[in-house]
């Protein structure tokens, strides 16, 4: 099966800005692929080459059979995707019904289909009870699930969403996490832009890490894990402890004995202020030792996530 | 989630300059949706505007110009131009604030590119509506002119008057266009302090609605000629030679004039709206 996108060498500039700086992906038909990275990584100008909103700057994009280009097949492909963007550009002067039944007839629904077709997704995304209102009147949750439906009114074969989960409340988030698993079971491909490292394991079968234009790690999330960090983080807070003892009171010499040993016992050993995350596979014997060396430091053990793979690569947290 | 069947996009319409009429009237239908909730504070205003000057200037001042003009009383000289004047305003507002918030405030032109719709259908169905919106003004206006004609005063004396429609779209066609060209070369809302300031209150004023231009003493004897180079002047021209006669080949000069310029604008309000949200 050919896949739903590729791109290679995809470069964008703005000005002397490199905001996208050639990168190469494919995305297989019926699957949700993940782009993450911190705020100017490039994920939303690649999301807005790929919806069409954003000429490409060199290399070569093709998205559901169509070579991008100079920007020929725009319509074509356009009738093919969905878009959840980043900020709500819902129309604020017309009813929830009436955001889906306009957007319907850009696709070329019929009037009587635009109807029917609002109707469907409002049950689709829960919200058949607020059709008549206004947008004003929604929460932040109830406006991403109307954003969502729009998406879905040229019933399209790919769906990007960027950062659709951004600024709501855990609860808005696990309902659109819902709504985008039943995406998924109906075959439609997704691309997802996030900050959340839960969300994109929770959801992605493949992702792309990026930074500064660049793609720095691809994979399955737990691949990704395997790959570049150890299947267990033990995280200890050395804060509680008595000041004379604390790491930025000087790092006084017991210290310093028990750290060296539990550096020994890691495969990655980091150090932020009165912080330490040490990178293990036994995490179990681990954390045992830690609070013995450090009985009144707070020890916590958590199995490695997306987020110490970012870090582990670009050296930095993603919200930073 | 049972998938409605559609025809697609693609099979439809296409105007000159890849124009999709099919999306283009989805963007006027969505205006009229917004405008069927809110024409009772959007609409309603602005028609009273050109009915005060008709009554403050052609009854109030119109009782010291005891002479009136060309062998018209004041208010019966005045009232084709306030036609025009008309089509021109509510043409100018869609497509300066409205379209300006909805591009830039609201975003709701990056919603749209998202979907097939290209920049051109865009501007182009803006157009269309701001047309709509013109005819409705001028439309409303000529019935409170036919209301003072049947009551005794000189306004619409001529038949070729059932020719007006057609030149209060021209004119709100024209007045569109050029508002979507300035609205697309601004980043800031505050410039339209200029376009109506500096612009469209001098059109206004100058375009031959409350005096005739064709004075000796006015700018050197210069002044018609100098108003002939700006767009209300033709189509205050056009008017009241439909709506009073006698109609001249400087009428249809006049008329050619607003389409030579609106052909042009035509080319150049897809390009700059391009240049502004295409990135």
């Amino acid at each position: 099966m050919s896949p739903a996108v590729t791109a290679s060498g995809l470069r964008k500039n703005y000005g002397d800005f490199v905001a996208v700086d050639g990168i190469d992906f494919e995305i297989p038909k019926g699957s949700c692929f993940g782009f993450l990275g911190p705020n100017g990584a490039g994920k939303t100008t690649t999301m807005r080459m790929i919806y069409r909103a954003s000429p490409i700057g060199s290399g070569s994009l093709n998205i559901l059979g169509h070579e991008v280009g100079g920007g020929e097949n725009d319509r074509k492909i356009k009738q093919h995707i969905g878009v959840v963007p980043q900020d709500d550009n819902l129309d604020q002067e017309l009813s929830v019904r009436e955001n889906l039944e306009v957007f319907a007839r850009f696709y070329g629904l019929s009037r009587k289909q635009a109807k029917a077709r609002a109707v469907e997704l409002l049950e689709f995304v829960h919200l058949t009870e607020r059709a008549d209102s206004k947008v004003l009147e929604l929460s932040g949750g109830m406006k991403r699930r109307v954003l969502i439906a729009r998406g879905l009114v040229g019933n399209p074969d790919l769906v990007v969403l960027d950062e659709p989960t951004t600024g709501l409340d855990p609860q808005a988030r696990i309902n659109l996490w819902d709504r985008m698993r039943d995406l998924k079971r109906k075959n439609a491909t997704l691309i997802l832009t996030t900050h959340y490292m839960d969300e994109a394991e929770q959801l992605c079968d493949s992702l792309v890490i990026m930074d500064k234009g660049r793609i720095v790690a691809e994979g399955a999330p737990r691949d990704l894990i395997k790959q570049h960090v150890s299947s267990h983080v033990v995280e200890i807070d050395l804060t509680g402890r008595n000041p004379a003892h604390r790491v930025s009171d000087g790092a006084p010499a017991e210290n310093a004995e028990a750290l060296k040993e539990l550096e020994s016992l890691a495969k990655r050993f980091e150090q932020h202020n009165d912080r330490l995350l040490l990178y293990v596979d036994n995490g179990e014997e681990v954390v045992t030792r830690a609070a013995q060396l450090l009985p009144d430091a707070e020890t916590l053990l958590r199995r490695s996530t997306l987020e110490d793979v970012f870090l582990r690569i670009t050296g930095r947290g993603l919200e930073e | 989630m049972v998938t409605t069947q559609f025809r697609k996009a693609a099979t439809q319409l296409n105007l000159p300059g890849d124009i999709n009429l099919t999306t283009a009237l989805s963007v006027w239908r969505r205006n009229l949706t917004e405008y069927s909730h809110t024409w009772m504070t959007n609409v309603l205003p602005n028609f009273f505007d050109p009915v005060l000057y008709l009554l403050g200037m052609g009854l109030g001042l119109g009782m010291f110009v005891g002479r009136g003009v060309n062998g018209l009383s004041y208010i019966e000289y005045i009232a084709p131009g306030l036609m025009a004047a008309s089509a021109m305003q509510g043409a100018s507002f869609e497509t300066t604030y409205n379209v300006f918030v909805k591009m830039n405030f609201a975003k709701l032109y990056d919603a749209y590119l998202a979907t097939p719709a290209q920049i051109q259908d865009i501007a182009f169905g803006e157009q269309l509506w701001a047309n709509t919106r013109g005819l409705i003004y001028g439309c409303a206006f000529l019935l409170v002119l036919i209301g003072f004609t049947l009551a005794g005063n000189r306004i619409i004396t001529s038949w070729w008057a059932l020719l007006l429609p057609v030149a209060m779209l021209m004119t709100a066609n024209m007045f569109a266009l050029i508002g979507l060209t300035f609205t697309a070369s601004i980043r800031n809302i505050n410039y339209y302090g200029f376009y109506y300031t500096l612009w469209l209150t001098p059109l206004f004023l100058f375009s031959g609605i409350f005096f005739p231009l064709e004075n000796p003493n006015m700018a050197g004897g210069h002044a018609a000629t100098i108003a002939w180079f700006t767009p209300l002047f033709h189509a205050v021209k056009l008017m009241r030679g439909l709506a009073q006669g006698p109609l001249d080949w400087s009428h249809a000069v006049s008329a050619a004039w607003i389409l030579a310029v609106s052909a042009v604008l035509s080319v150049v309000v897809p390009r700059r709206m391009r240049k502004r949200m295409i990135h």
